[in-house]
């Protein structure tokens, strides 16, 4: 009975066939819809902090250098590739790409540092107001986000009172 | 010299264990999905063992929370000597989403040392296999930092300070430039 049955078992496998993928040797892509590392595009980014603001795992920060000089820097670390910040993104500026072989040795492999230049008016200085739904996103005057520790800072308008490190603050107030 | 000492120490294979530190559990299907006939990992010689005692890897799943960060420790100090811990998950690796709150300290190299940082939620089985691939020296990573910085403003900056009065005329030194 057992010859049997092992038997049996035998004509399953070979029914079957090699069923093991050759991986590493060979690339198998994900399916159509696989959502992997976002990818940040400087050229068409306008800097509206959108997806920062929407970011579950706040992995996206915002700083701001001077009234220019905007830095994005996504971290990726806790990224659940929820594809929230590519859909709430007005310029496409962000793409899930199918990438998901992201094994590394050093967690900053997976940075994304982004220094973009907003543009302001020439006489006043401030950026100009867009009419758009994305304003109620917006987060109004500067953000300065924890950049050394890596930290989200949500009321960044506290920070401006005690150090001011660039003048032209007190036109953004309002 | 990290890519050297594996493939000295661990020319064979490697016994990993398996540590859940409060994760949701989904990294830990993917991780047992990844030790079936249709991945076969057990092709580069790794087993899974139910004792860190055995083990020459600690997968870790899920952050490192208060209540089992000490069990976390004592598990990684149980294993032999030459080591290493995989991170998997964006729990492992950052402290998930919910890294703010109370009961999560946050990513488990707070707690404990780790080698390698396999990000997804859940990675991929062959995301998995290409983390090890990378530790054991098959194939490169894939990943590295991007910068983008502006070298050259489009537009330049409006000074009041470089306007100048000549008679009737108020004069802006720095007009060629703009």
């Amino acid at each position: 009975m057992s010859v049997l049955s092992k038997l049996e078992e035998t004509l399953i496998c070979l029914k079957a066939g090699r069923v093991t993928l050759p991986y590493p040797a060979e690339p198998s892509p994900p399916p159509q819809k696989f959502r992997g590392r976002p990818i940040f595009d400087a050229s068409k980014c306008i800097g509206c902090a959108g997806c920062a603001n929407n970011c579950p795992a706040r992995e996206i920060l915002v700083f701001d250098v001077c009234q220019e000089i905007r830095i994005l820097k996504y971290l990726g670390r806790r990224c659940t590739y929820c594809g929230r910040c590519a859909d709430v993104c007005p310029e496409k500026a962000i793409t899930m790409s199918q990438e998901f072989e992201n094994g590394t040795n050093a967690i900053g492999d997976l940075q994304q540092n982004l220094e973009l230049f907003m543009s302001t008016c020439q006489r006043c200085g401030r950026c100009f107001p867009e009419p758009s739904p994305l304003e109620q996103l917006k987060m109004k005057g500067y953000r300065f986000d924890d950049l050394q520790n890596e930290r989200w800072i949500f009321r960044s308008r506290a920070y401006l009172d005690k150090d001011a490190t660039v003048d032209d603050i007190k036109i953004e107030l309002d | 010299m990290l890519k050297n000492l594996c493939q000295k120490m661990f020319g064979r294979s490697l016994w990993v264990y398996h540590a859940n530190s409060g994760g949701c559990n989904g990294c830990d299907i993917e991780v047992l999905n990844v030790l079936t006939p249709y991945y076969d990992v057990e092709r580069f010689g790794i087993k899974l063992v139910g004792s860190p005692r055995h083990a020459d890897v600690m997968l870790c799943q899920g952050p490192a929370m208060r209540s089992t960060a000490q069990a976390l420790k004592r598990a990684y100090e149980a294993m032999p000597a030459p080591k290493l811990v995989f991170a998997i998950g964006s729990c492992a690796c950052g402290g998930g989403m919910w890294f703010d709150s109370y009961s999560v300290i946050g990513p488990v190299e707070k707690v404990i040392p780790v080698n390698y940082y396999i990000p997804g939620c859940p990675p991929r089985p062959e995301a998995i296999i290409y983390g090890v691939a990378v530790a054991l020296g098959l194939v490169d990573k894939k990943t590295a930092p991007v910068q983008f910085k502006q070298v050259e403003m489009p537009i330049p900056r409006y000074h009041p300070e470089d306007l100048r009065t000549e008679g009737d005329l108020v004069v802006y030194e720095k007009l060629e430039k703009v």
